[in-house]
């Protein structure tokens, strides 16, 4: 009787999996409708379909279009860049996220929490200053939040306290120690351009996204989330107690630098290429939590999908709303704040029976 | 001798916290460790995981020395079972049983239909099959201690080290995971348990270790080990000794008292 509802709970699951993927890819082609130059459903598919198989076939496969140069460049210069960025972003941001959580045995915690973001958002306001080019200020900015990591990472090794408490303190420190450097910048900066510069950058925009910048943002993320979905099980054991963890097998310290390296690599490279775009890495979890139970083995896969997914709807909000683009941060907070707010109410009444 | 501990001496910071203890236990045995708070039952206990490494001295379980050997090594010869504590993530049952066979799943693999079975099969075994779907946060303290213990058994080890094993459990529940324990045992376990009540080491131990300043105060059967003087010296509070006996069998309790201490 048992084994015959616990196979009738796999596709249950499987059924979810199937809507959300679905889901993915009607947000994907959905989000090449919409701007303000229109091109058809049909005619975008055409053109990315004949470019992705140029590309499989290395050139060889040329297919002559029946469509326009300048709605193969619209579709492949200024949409597919920007698309594939947001899915990326918002999956790397949300898995970074979920993975955080576990580690630190905390579902309040965000990706921000050692320090990722506010070491790119020094370094994009220094780049800023300085008066680099987007692709400079993007590579600062993913640079610094690496360093910010490490060093909280190397600081708390040198600390008597538990391995997970120092982490996090160390990394409250030094990302208050970034915010304060940005706020130095930002007071010395020029008043007319570089600050609202700035101000924008880290309000999160994707509306300078060019094929080169996803480019150089996908391979870090790829790196990161790779790996995170390779150990997806061994993560649950995280959420016990380290004494529990290595009692059954575990190598503790050896999983959290693995886990740590790989979600402040996605991190990083999604604030360089974004800007800081906050709620997402912290709610799109709990979201999935609740669709897909707490097993790390569905929820990392999940937390991809779903925060690719949210983010290009995002971003098409963004796009759209207004002539003047609106940052994505305020936009995510917006959006996903009172439906979460709903949720918490419904899942709270679904808990009582 | 599934696990012996030689000569160990751990100082923290100066102060030795175990003070060269050796002490032994066998298949079967289930060992009560008694010892007033902060005696270092705690600490012995971390060097029997390997968690703490002892200054010197040495942890030998199945008669190999365990420094040295990898975590997923030392898994399938030593458990550990957790005092009860409230959980952050909300797992159900078998998922939590599960997370038991780590060391039997390769490193970027996830658990097969296999380790599902084993995993029910240990909670069956342990009586709470019921519960395999439930969240491991919506279940009693009582139960969510016999899903530890199931999670111990699908290790494979066959020593289990369990910290205080009814601390915030009701006298029911108490009871019925010390039966399960004591069926463990029985069934060739080693199981070594930390308890603040000496009627728990009477009532389910086969043998008791009671610590003072770091070292052995007594170490044998609980009827004779354990005395009034004995109970006293732990303690520090007056201790009387009786016997009870229920449908034909007999029991030892102890029972806390001052002389000419009554409330006024």
């Amino acid at each position: 009787m048992m084994k015959e509802r616990k196979e009738k709970g796999l596709p249950h699951y499987g059924r979810r999996f199937l809507f959300l993927g679905l889901g993915f890819i009607l947000v994907f082609l959905g989000s090449f409708l919409l701007g303000r130059y229109a091109v058809s459903m049909s005619t975008t598919l055409r053109i990315l379909s004949s470019w992705l198989l140029e590309k499989l076939s290395f050139g060889a496969l040329d297919m002559a279009g029946s469509w326009t140069e300048l709605e193969e460049a619209v579709v492949l210069n200024i949409r597919l860049p920007r698309i594939l960025c947001a899915a990326l972003v918002g999956a790397a941001l949300s898995a970074a996220g979920a993975s955080y959580q576990g580690m630190f045995r905390n579902p309040m915690v965000s990706p921000d929490l050692m320090g990722a973001s506010t070491g790119a958002g020094f370094g994009a306001s220094l780049a800023i200053l300085l008066g680099m080019s987007y692709f400079g200020i993007m590579v600062t900015a993913f640079c610094f939040g690496l360093g910010a990591v490490l060093l909280a990472w190397l600081v708390s090794r040198f600390s008597r306290l538990n391995a997970t408490l120092a982490l996090v303190l160390a990394g409250v420190m030094i990302s208050s120690l970034f915010s304060a450097c940005t706020s130095f910048v930002k007071l010395v900066a020029d008043t007319q351009e570089q600050l609202p510069a700035i101000t924008y950058w880290l309000m999160g925009s994707l509306s300078s996204v060019k094929g080169k910048d996803t480019a150089f943002a996908a391979i870090p993320i790829l790196l990161g989330l790779i790996p995170l979905l390779l150990l997806r099980w061994r993560m649950n054991l995280l959420t016990v107690s380290e004494a529990e963890a290595r009692s059954m097998g575990l190598n503790t310290g050896r999983l959290r630098l693995a886990v740590i390296l790989c979600a402040t690599l996605v991190t990083a490279a999604s604030v360089a290429v974004s800007g800081m775009i906050g709620w997402v890495g912290l709610v799109i979890p709990h979201f999935c939590r609740m669709l897909f139970g707490y097993d790390y083995r569905r929820l990392v896969p999940a937390s991809i999908l779903m925060g690719g997914a949210f983010l290009m709807l995002v971003d098409d909000i963004a796009r759209v709303i207004t002539t003047s683009e609106l940052p994505l941060g305020i936009l995510t907070s917006f959006v996903g704040a009172p439906v979460f707010l709903y949720l918490i109410v419904q899942g709270g009444a679904e808990r009582e029976h | 001798m599934s696990i012996e501990a030689r000569n160990l001496i751990f100082s923290y910071g100066g102060t030795d916290v175990l003070k060269d203890l050796s002490f032994s236990a066998e298949a079967g045995e289930l060992v009560a460790v008694l010892g007033p708070n902060g005696v270092g039952k705690s600490t012995l206990f971390g060097c029997l995981l390997g968690f703490l490494r002892p200054r010197t001295g040495e942890v030998l379980a199945e008669g190999k020395p365990i420094r040295g050997m990898s975590p997923r090594e030392l898994a399938s010869l030593i458990a550990y079972i957790p005092q009860y504590a409230p959980q952050t993530f909300n797992y159900t049952v078998l998922d939590l049983v599960t997370m038991g066979m780590t060391n039997q799943i390769p490193l970027f693999s996830s658990p097969k239909p296999e380790h599902r079975q084993k995993a029910m099969a240990a909670l069956e075994s342990l009586g709470i099959a019921h519960l395999a779907d439930r969240g491991s946060g919506s279940i009693s303290g009582g139960e969510r201690q016999l899903a530890l213990l199931a999670r111990a058994l699908v290790q494979d080890a066959r020593v289990l080290i369990m910290d205080e094993p009814t601390a915030n459990l009701d006298y029911g529940n108490s009871f019925r995971v010390m039966q399960r324990v004591q069926e463990l045992g029985a069934g060739g376990y080693t199981v070594i348990f930390s308890t603040h009540e000496p009627n728990q080491a009477f009532r389910y131990a086969t043998r008791v270790l009671a610590l003072l300043d770091g070292g052995v105060l007594a170490d044998g059967p609980p009827d004779t080990a354990l005395t009034e003087e004995l109970l006293r010296r732990l303690y520090g509070v007056g201790v009387a000794v009786c016997s009870a006996e229920v449908e034909g069998e007999s029991f030892r309790l102890s029972i806390p008292y001052e002389k000419g201490g009554k409330p006024k």
